[in-house]
């Protein structure tokens, strides 16, 4: 057995054991780091396929952001996930019946001769000198440069709506109104009153006593 | 060197996991959540395989918007989580039904 193939089922063990404890996992907080182990070993078995960048930006983006944001909400959330978890293995039947069958009818159709090293032979190493993110780069920004924009426009939609979402006013809070700083006049707030007679007021001093 | 089939028979193994993982944490949304990023690890696991066995680098560049349609869909969802339990002080799925769906 050569090292690839070695490299390849270790990562491969390694990755359906990190999601099969990611579903079955008593606390969230655990199954989010199975999760990312999960992924950092999608991330090796991508390098074995030659996609460099793609494997950087899989642990860049998914365990730098976005399984830290998963964290983040679990342990910012109070949920007794006991409660969550009963009935739980009721569904294992179905589950694993359901799981089991797709799992054997994709690796009929997609495990067959057909996608075997006879059909379809690797290619190979990649040429010396070759760089992937550099081919990868000349795509998005010349074939790909409007999905690529698109993509971008997404990103900023998610950014909106994740806040619009969460902003939440208090009533206790005080808020300034700008408009309503600017539109303030000397007339509204300032108010010359004529000075009282003298004797006015200790009457009306002599009155409240 | 590995053939393609083993690439995509662990996508496939991959997936279903995932397909369980959504029966079995039915009730809680946040492991439904995660169960999803599972699927979309394992379509972008047959894409790079693809990508590499066919010498055309446009799968790759699928697997990048995927990533990123990915990324926005774990933050709009993760926000709505939030919002829930701030309203429902609970995060599970039978309680959501506001809707009468």
């Amino acid at each position: 057995m050569n090292l690839p193939l070695a490299a390849f089922y270790v990562c491969a063990a390694i990755l359906v054991l990190a999601a099969l404890r990611v579903i079955t996992a008593r606390n969230p907080v655990h199954a989010a780091l199975w999760l990312v182990l999960a992924f950092f070993t999608a991330a090796a078995l991508w390098l074995l396929l030659y996609a460099e960048f793609l494997a950087v930006t899989l642990v860049l983006v998914y365990v730098g952001a976005v399984m830290v944001l998963f964290l983040f909400v679990v342990m910012m959330l109070d949920i007794s996930f006991d409660k969550l978890r009963e009935g739980m293995w009721r569904y294992l039947p179905l589950a694993g019946g359901v799981g089991l069958l797709m799992a054997l009818e994709m690796a009929l159709v997609v495990g067959s001769r057909e996608f075997g090293p006879q059909a379809a032979p690797s290619p190979g190493a990649p040429p010396a000198g070759h760089s992937n993110t550099k081919e990868l780069g000349r795509l998005i920004y010349t074939d790909y440069v409007f999905p690529f924009e698109l993509a971008a426009v997404v990103l900023l939609v998610a950014i909106v709506a994740a806040i619009a979402l969460t902003l939440r006013r208090r009533k206790q809070t005080r808020y300034q109104d700008p408009s309503m700083q600017l539109a303030a006049t000397k007339a509204g707030r300032l108010k010359i009153v004529k000075d009282a007679p003298a004797g006015a007021g200790r009457a009306a001093e002599g009155n409240a006593e | 060197m590995i053939p393609l089939n083993h690439y995509l028979v662990l996508g496939a193994v991959l997936f279903a996991i995932a397909v369980a993982g959504i029966f079995l944490n039915r009730k809680n949304l946040i492991v439904i959540l995660m169960a999803i990023e599972l699927m979309l690890l394992a379509v972008n696991m047959n894409f790079v395989a693809f990508s590499h066995f066919r010498a055309d680098p446009a799968g790759q560049v699928f697997v990048f918007f995927i990533l990123t349609v990915a990324a926005a869909e774990s933050a709009i969802g993760l926000a709505i989580l939030v919002t829930l339990f701030r309203n429902l002080r609970s995060i599970n799925v039978d309680d959501l039904g506001s809707l009468k769906g």
